[in-house]
């Protein structure tokens, strides 16, 4: 994208959360896609100087040289927060964006190693007491205290929706592909080691880890005569079926309408 | 009054050409530093001048002669012209030698002036249309000053008159040949030149050597800078080298991006780097100019950036992206001035500094970061096309006489086939051969050519790695590239090999007689040279000898050969796609159906792939290894041996 093209916007603090991938075919340490993503919707915001990259977790030569694949977009330096593999990163992530002042956090939607569970943004925004907003595809516009955007819908579609800052936002596979990384900026970018507090994660303590799984696909079983009936139906729509759409509900009886679907889905029981 | 201006006019000359050189050598030296013998260059220089530039002037006969009168006769009739009447020197030898010197060089310039009158559109126009009439001057003025001193005129002949007419006539004589010469009019080439050739950065080319293979970055060193972003980081004896480019358009001619309308011309391209060697603009280029770019809107100087990312600079890099590395201009140039150097060395900052490798580029650097091949395949995955060869591993052997390195081809199903035809030859053969398997990693060549000379090094220092555990005798390849890297650019990292490329191993079987074959029967086969391996490495005969083997005669393409044209796939050009007015491989097929053929053999995976592209009429494509096992299996001989051995 062009220098001229990029609607700057003055004076906003923007970070964003990066983590170290891992390449789907040879699983090497890389920069993650969703995290590199997010680091260029941050670039269509700011300048390069204006912009905060910020790691949470361990450092060692091979996951250094995977983030160094975010400095080469470009950026000068990239906060490393050292923490063991046993912590909590999220409430040092909170302290570190707190100091900052930072007023819009940007986050893949998910990491590509370790627990990749998608729920940092989530944790994040809910300790910062901040919006939150997942899968957006483009920053439309900033002016003052808040935001224009493009969320992602499946199939193509967009929303557009007015978000108010502060902000956690989620980046997926929806937003602009990053940028190509380039070696000398990222050889000269600094990795700059914050040492901090480290909450031990209460909650994986009891956790069994065991290798993921391909969960089984739903056969979607199509009864057709013609080729164009078999297009047709890969190409249809899923139905949602059993769908209601309710309006004009006071909060308590919209979340007894969930919690009701939920327990006869057997979710909550 | 001539004796009283003459020495005046000729040292005032001699004195502004010194200043001129003297600023001349000190934008030169603007550059970076750069390893180079300056005494023994300097001595070396007359010999690289006569032999090697000539040899390469020579391919136009005509011109050749012309060069030599012109250049011979003004160097003759300078040196007597100081002596004569600069010094004053009374020798009626001398006098006659000088008008002997003089005529030599004026027969010159006459045949200068002819090709001057309609000149082909290579040529340079500009400054360089007044060139024959200064040489006239010089020539015949010099002629007319000497008689007298010959003794064939009296001395004061003709009053003061002509006198004042004919110094005048000296006067612009001495202005083009002396002062112009090292003030940048067209005879600059001549001083520059000379030192050009005494300090060459690949001396190695003089003498009938070859040197080709791309200069390392030191990547340890983080002052270097990575690349060139301006022409101040071009090495001081680059920046002369651009300084020689006499505007012949030899490489234009033979550009293929030039040709396809794609917006690069080698020659304007130098001259570009002379306006940023020295600061302005491109505003009195004369020449073709960039398919599609109009001359004048681009300029620069020393300290700036020589792409602007946005907007203009000294070139656009789609310039620098359209180059397919084949090395034409650089064989073809009689300054024998470095254009692949000086575009890799750009590209090199667009892609290490900016991450500006355009369209797919990006991606294919990014996959062999990541999985060491450029399609981003999985690496494990490399040796499942001979799934049913049981190829040897050398792994499991330690040691094998030939390490058949396979390539990215190995990925790619077209040419799987070729693989396959080779092995198939090279058992018939019973070569004691292995390969690397799955411990292959692309050899890093795209990712070079691209710029990315950290991903090419990261390659190359692992492939080296790996092959150091092992012990070969011969690497064959049928990947002319991987060919060129592996015996060409691995020795600067510290891997030294005995590579061929499998034309070059198969003619030599064939001359031991470790083959039986059967006799070509098919139709008419034309062959295609492969730049990587014919100017790269000098391999015309072997492909031709491996042809002549299963009784193929081969009918010549117009330009094949050192002057073979590109197939429009090396360099990364694919992969980084500037849009021309057609496509390189169509221009190509189009020569190779000149010709007639039904088949055109080539010898490099890329080759293969970019002729197969080309849709409509054409000739069936097949690698020299499909047509030899092709032979070897109507073969009887063959077959009763494997009969016996089955
Ligand atoms: S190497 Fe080939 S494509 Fe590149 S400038 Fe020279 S002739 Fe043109
Ligand atoms: S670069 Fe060489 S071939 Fe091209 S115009 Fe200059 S002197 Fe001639």
């Amino acid at each position: 994208m062009r220098r001229e093209d990029i609607k700057q916007v003055q004076g906003l603090k923007v970070a964003a959360l990066v983590s170290v991938g891992r390449h789907p075919v040879t699983g090497r340490p890389r920069r993650a896609d969703f995290d590199a993503r997010a680091v260029e919707m941050g670039l269509s915001l700011v300048a390069p100087e204006n912009m905060s990259l910020l790691h949470a977790g361990e450092c060692s030569p091979e996951r250094e040289s995977a983030l160094r694949g975010y400095l080469g977009m470009g950026i000068g330096a990239l906060d490393v927060l050292d923490q063991p593999p046993e912590a909590d990163i999220v409430p040092a992530l909170e302290a570190r964006l707190r100091e900052m002042g930072a007023r819009l956090v940007l986050c893949g939607a998910r990491g590509e190693m370790g627990e990749a569970s998608g729920l940092v943004p989530f944790l994040l925004a809910e300790r910062l007491g901040w919006s939150l907003v997942s899968g957006l595809a483009q920053i439309e516009s900033v002016d003052g205290d808040s935001m224009t955007v493009l969320q992602a819908l499946p199939r193509g579609q967009r929303r557009r929706l007015k978000v108010r800052l502060p902000a956690v936002v989620t980046v997926d596979a929806a937003a602009q592909a990053a940028r190509q990384s380039a070696y000398g900026p990222a050889r000269r970018g600094e990795l700059r080691r914050i040492e901090g507090e480290v909450t031990p994660d209460a909650a994986a303590r009891d956790w069994n880890t065991a290798p993921a799984k391909k969960r089984p696909k739903r056969l979607k079983i199509v009864k057709a005569a013609s080729a164009r009936d078999r297009f047709k139906a890969a190409a249809a729509k899923a139905e949602g079926g059993g769908g209601q759409v309710l309006t004009g509900l006071s909060p308590q009886a919209g979340a007894e309408a969930i919690l009701k679907l939920l327990r006869e889905e057997g979710v909550l029981r | 009054m001539l004796d009283v201006v003459l020495p005046i006019l000729i040292f005032a000359a001699l004195a502004l050409a010194l200043a001129g050189a003297l600023r001349r050598i000190g934008l030169w030296r603007q550059g970076r530093a750069a390893p180079v013998q300056l005494l023994a260059g300097l001595a070396a220089m007359p010999r690289r001048y006569l032999v090697d530039l000539h040899h390469v002037v020579a391919r136009d006969k005509v011109f050749a002669n012309t060069h030599v009168a012109t250049g011979g006769g003004f160097v003759l009739a300078a040196l007597l012209l100081i002596a004569v009447h600069g010094f004053g020197l009374e020798s009626r030898v001398l006098a006659w030698a000088l008008l002997a010197a003089t005529a030599v060089m004026f027969v010159g310039a006459l045949r200068v002036a002819a090709r001057r009158k309609d000149p082909p559109a290579r040529l340079s126009r500009g400054p360089w249309m007044r060139l024959p009439k200064s040489l006239f001057a010089f020539s015949v003025s010099v002629f007319l000053v000497t008689l007298p001193a010959a003794g064939v005129l009296p001395a004061g002949f003709g009053g003061w008159a002509l006198a004042a007419v004919l110094a005048l006539v000296v006067a612009w004589g001495l202005g083009e040949m002396f002062f112009g010469m090292t003030w940048g009019g067209p005879m600059k080439h001549a001083f520059a030149g000379a030192l050009h050739l005494a300090f060459h950065r690949r001396p190695e080319r003089f003498g009938g050597g070859r040197s080709t293979g791309l200069k390392p970055l030191d990547l340890n060193d983080a002052s270097a800078p990575l690349g060139v972003g301006k022409p101040v980081d071009f090495t001081w004896n680059q920046l002369l080298g651009f300084d020689a480019c006499v505007q012949c358009g030899r490489c234009e001619a033979m550009c293929p991006a030039f040709a396809a309308g794609q917006p690069l011309n080698p020659k304007k391209l130098i001259q570009d780097m002379v306006v940023g060697l020295a600061g302005g603009t491109d505003a009195a280029y004369a020449g073709s100019p960039y398919p599609g770019m109009p001359v004048g809107e681009h300029g620069g100087d020393v300290h700036s950036p020589i792409v602007l990312r946005e907007g203009r600079a000294l070139v656009d890099a789609d310039t620098l992206w359209s180059c397919t590395t084949c090395r034409a201009c650089v064989e073809e140039c009689p300054m024998m001035i470095e254009h692949v150097d000086a575009i890799v060395d750009m590209r090199r900052h667009l892609t290490m500094e900016h991450g500006n490798t355009p369209n797919k580029g990006g991606e294919v650097l990014e996959n062999l970061a990541a999985t060491d091949n450029p399609g981003g395949f999985d690496p494990a995955s490399r040796m499942n096309w001979a799934a049913d060869l049981d190829l040897p591993l050398i792994s499991a052997r330690g040691s094998a006489e030939v390490l058949l390195w396979l390539g990215d081809g190995a990925f790619d199903m077209r040419n799987q086939r070729t693989l396959r035809a080779l092995v198939k030859v090279l058992r018939a053969a019973k070569v004691d051969f292995a390969v690397l398997g799955n411990d292959e990693l692309d050899s890093g060549d795209v990712a070079r050519r691209l710029g990315d000379e950290a991903t090419f090094q990261s390659l190359a220092a692992r492939n080296i790695a790996t092959l150091a555990q092992y012990r070969f005798e011969h690497i064959v390849t049928c990947d002319p590239h991987s060919f060129h890297v592996l015996k060409n650019e691995y020795p600067a990292l510290g891997g030294h090999y005995d590579v061929s490329h499998h034309s070059t191993y198969i003619s030599q079987l064939m001359a031991a007689g470790r083959l039986a074959l059967g006799q070509w029967s098919g139709g008419k086969v034309t062959y295609h040279d492969p730049c990587y391996l014919g100017r790269y490495n000098g391999e015309y005969e072997a492909p031709r000898n491996a042809l002549k083997g299963i009784g193929i005669k081969v009918v010549e393409m117009e330009r094949s050969g050192f002057r073979s044209r590109c197939c429009g796939g090396g360099g990364g050009a694919p992969i980084t796609d500037i849009p021309g007015k057609q496509r390189i491989p169509d221009m190509r097929m189009a020569e190779i159906n000149a010709t007639g053929a039904d088949i055109v053999a080539v010898g490099c995976p890329q080759c293969t792939a970019m002729l197969e592209g080309v849709v409509g009429e054409r000739a069936e494509v097949l690698d020299i290894a499909e047509l030899v096992a092709a032979q070897l299996a109507a073969a009887p001989a063959q077959r009763v041996k494997e009969e016996v051995t089955a």
